[in-house]
């Protein structure tokens, strides 16, 4: 069923119902603040919930019991007053705190009082040769077809990159009996030295005995080749081989699909087409926003929580939802924040549930040569440009993402930078021997997902509908 | 240490770039001054549109001067700019539309000027024939096209540079002065001095101008573009309305660029603008009712480009009333970019021989003297 929101004020809107946007529209209507949130998928979760209310993976240990942590959140979030929208795309918001959105194929327009953007990540571009090749797929992509559907591939299957989800999804492949050929971890081996100081937070953090039973339990069943350092896709319209180097030695075998992953980015596009100031992390190698300790960012009134604000994962993320809506509280009901827990108890929980990411970050710090790609290499699929095309508009001139868009549209595709503006920035920060903060980033507009010209067409009129003869 | 150059130009859109260029070909080694790139603005983020076509009458013979340049544009920057000339449309919807048409299209032959030509609704159907079969017809400019703007003003900034023109971009230029007949403004550290200073400094240029005891009525408008996702060619000539706001032009790769002149509002301190979704939504209502195969297209981006625009929507090109050595060349109120080009030329005549032959006498400053207000 599709439903229009109810009012066109509200005090606050969550976007996004991941753990950090479930928790913060809960506790902001359960103090008796008018709440909205807004979510893209046809139920709540976001990806590490996904699916949490309709999957028809039902044996508890197959998904794990930190993914049923999400049936908690949901349950408190249906006993509160927050109006919830799912199939809602947010397809703008501005520093006024206008937001529109698309639902059912129509638009509305709603205003906030407050703007809580709990958009989550999405994951890193993978750049190798031939990526684009039907066959080669994210993990992210793989892990919503296992959680909403239970599909896992029974092909010959390669996972390649790194970091904790990728382990998790091939434990989620192998436990619903799908097939796995070879794991290529490709790990940097100097990244467990630079981890080595940060390890004793992580050994006494939770993420410790769970990631190290769960990289066991795939180990036992999988071919693992850890210190891949190169890695190449190729096929004649579909994927046929993967290749690969490791220990100085070149392998090719024969695939049906490759699962690639090399972390999660904050997905930061609607926030910095709100005017939302970000800065380059160079330890998690993307942009972040710039958030005070309650999450508020650069724009009066917007405040960024869950893995949005910096990647963190999901404790993390509850917590930053938690302390973006005691944030909203203390600005629109002040009363109602003094029952909840103190921001000092909340910002002490966060950092409870940060602990062991730094180890985290270092060790899976994605190598250059899997972010940075060279010669024929698709840097942007919409448009198909090569990491050469964008050295060639550097040498002509081309400073940063924005003027090589000039040259080469990069960005302008329908995905609006989302699957190349890591890569490109690195790269022309490299070709160019300037920092990735200095190269600077798309300037992202809205929309920030596509909607129809009839969609937009169909927007009730305003009186300024003027008919002077101006143009440019 | 001051730094003696010929001439400062302020401002690094297509106007200011296109006069270090020609100031270079005059054989003078002028300075360019960027706040933040060429380009950064409206004239980096505009429609594109080269078009002599439905232009006001002082700025005509400006106008077909520099479509000679944009016709030559390769010749001189080394640089197509992705300039196309598919012609500019404008449609008339009904009658009474045609009937001004009619009348316009008399007045500039009386004039003299031929560019524009008046069609019927065959020949309407010939040039657009996607447009809706209501429409009796309009007037067609055959020589005008588009080009793409960011390209245009980095390869004109980039040949300025190549032929000794020095560019420094990301830092204002301030503190402007006038001492012992050299105008002097300082870079950052950096200080030059030149006889000459052009002021062609887009929606800083009132500024510019008020500082300098010359005000003019000037407002900073950010007027909004979107462009679809890929559609199946369907048409060549840009394409404008008589009656209603829509400018309309579909790229090679079958984008379509929608505009028109609905303004977002600007925050020029931050280099900002905040897009108003209704009026977007009646540019797309337009474009609904006029191109029925529009309609499944997507919306993938809007966006809006910070300029200036004058009280009488003519731009200020020409010397200073006040002081010697002064230049002014902004206000081009949402339609300079076809106007680049020939403006730098005129603008170098202006410098180099004190005068041209290109007829501007009626966007002079003068205009908004206090005595004439």
């Amino acid at each position: 069923m599709t439903v229009a929101p109810k009012r066109e004020d509200y005090d606050v809107v969550v976007i996004g119902a991941g753990p950090a946007g479930l928790t913060a529209a809960a506790t902001s209507a359960e103090s008796g603040l008018s709440t909205l949130l807004l979510d893209e998928n046809i139920g709540p979760g976001g990806q590490v919930f996904r699916a949490i209310s309709s999957t028809p993976v039902t044996e508890h240990s197959q998904l794990g019991a930190d993914y049923w942590v999400g049936a908690d959140l949901v349950k408190t979030l249906r006993a509160s007053t927050a109006e919830v929208i799912h199939r809602a795309t947010v397809w703008s918001l501005d520093r006024n705190l206008d937001i529109a959105v698309s639902i059912g194929g129509a638009s509305a327009f709603v205003k906030a009082q407050r703007v809580i953007l709990a958009t989550g990540a999405l994951e890193r571009p993978f750049p190798i040769p031939d990526w684009t090749l039907p066959g080669v797929m994210t993990a992210g992509a793989a892990q919503t077809m296992l959680k909403s559907s239970a599909l896992v591939p029974d092909g010959r299957t390669v996972i390649a990159g790194q970091g904790p989800l990728l382990w998790l999804l091939a434990a989620q492949i192998l436990r619903l009996g799908g097939r796995i050929d070879r794991i290529l971890d490709t790990t940097e081996r100097g990244n467990y030295f630079a981890a080595l100081p940060h390890a004793f937070a992580f050994l006494t953090s939770p993420y410790f005995a769970k990631g190290l039973s769960m990289m066991r339990e795939v180990k036992a069943k999988v071919q693992v080749v850890s210190g891949v350092t190169e890695l190449a896709a190729s096929g004649d319209g579909q994927l046929a081989s993967v290749s690969y180097v490791a220990g100085g030695k070149r392998e090719t075998i024969p695939v049906d699909l490759l699962l690639l992953h090399q972390g999660v980015v904050p997905n930061v596009n609607l926030a910095m087409a709100a005017g939302v100031d970000h800065r380059w992390d160079d330890l998690q190698l993307c942009w972040s926003p710039v958030l005070d300790a309650s999450g508020n960012s650069s724009v009066a009134g917007i405040a960024i929580a869950g893995d949005g604000a910096g990647i963190g994962g999901a404790n993390a993320a509850v917590v930053r939802g938690r302390i973006a809506a005691r944030a909203a509280m203390e600005a629109l009901a002040p009363a109602a924040a003094a029952k909840l827990p103190t921001m000092a108890t909340l910002r002490a929980d966060l950092a409870k549930a940060e602990r062991g990411r730094v180890f985290i970050d270092t060790l899976f710090r994605p190598a250059p040569q899997f972010r940075i790609p060279v010669g024929d290499t698709i840097v942007c699929r919409c448009e198909e440009v090569t990491a050469k095309d964008v050295l060639d508009a550097v040498a002509i001139g081309a400073t940063g993402p924005n003027q090589l868009k000039a040259y080469r549209r990069t960005g302008m595709g329908p995905c609006q930078g989302r699957l190349c503006g890591l890569t490109v920035t690195e790269l022309m920060a490299q070709a160019r021997g300037k920092t990735p903060q200095e190269i600077g980033y798309y300037r992202l507009r809205a929309p920030v997902k596509p909607i129809t010209l009839a969609e937009l067409a169909a927007v009730p009129k305003t009186e300024a509908d003027i008919k002077a003869v101006v143009r440019g | 240490m001051t730094k003696s150059v010929d001439a400062i130009v302020v401002g690094g859109g297509i106007h200011g770039c296109s006069t270090a260029l020609h100031l270079c070909l005059a054989g003078l080694k002028p300075v360019l001054i960027e706040k933040d790139y060429a380009g950064r603005h409206a004239s980096g983020v505009n429609a594109g549109g080269v078009r002599q076509l439905a232009r006001h009458i002082p700025e005509i013979p400006l106008s077909i001067r520099s479509m000679g340049i944009w016709e030559k544009i390769k010749d001189l920057l080394d640089d197509d700019c992705s300039f196309e000339s598919y012609g500019q449309v404008q449609v008339a919807e009904n009658e009474e539309e045609l009937a001004v048409c009619r009348a316009r299209v008399a007045e500039l032959n009386a004039l003299g000027f031929t560019h524009e030509e008046l069609i019927d609704a065959a020949e309407l159907r010939r040039l657009v024939p996607a447009v809706a079969e209501t429409c009796p017809g309009g007037v067609v400019s055959r020589r005008d096209g588009a080009a793409n703007p960011a390209q245009t003003t980095t390869a004109f900034r980039r040949k300025a540079q190549q032929l000794g023109a020095t560019v420094r971009e990301g830092v204002a230029a301030s503190n402007i002065r006038q001492s012992d007949g050299l105008w002097q403004v300082d870079v950052g550290a950096e200080t030059f001095a030149a006889p000459v200073l052009v002021n062609a400094a887009g929606a800083w240029a009132g500024t510019i101008a008020s500082a300098l005891g010359e005000p003019v009525p000037v407002e900073t408008v950010a007027p909004m573009l979107m462009i679809t996702s890929r559609v199946p060619h369907f048409i060549d000539p840009v394409v404008i309305l008589r009656g209603r706001k829509l400018s309309f032009k579909q790229f090679k790769n079958g984008t379509v660029l929608i505009g028109g002149g609905h303004l977002a509002t600007p925050y020029q301190d931050r280099n900002e603008t905040v897009l108003d979704w209704k009026s977007l939504a009646t540019s797309a209502r337009t474009v609904f009712e006029l191109f029925p195969v529009m309609r499944s297209a997507t919306i993938v981006r809007a966006w809006a480009g910070i300029e200036a625009k004058t009280k009488d929507d003519l731009p200020v090109l020409g010397p200073s009333s006040r002081h010697k050595g002064l230049y002014h060349q902004f206000g081009f109120s949402l339609h300079g970019f076809q106007l680049g080009p020939g403006a730098g030329a005129v603008m170098a005549e202006l410098i180099v021989n004190g005068g041209t032959q290109t007829r501007i006498g009626d966007l002079g400053i003068d205009r908004f003297h206090p005595s004439t207000l």
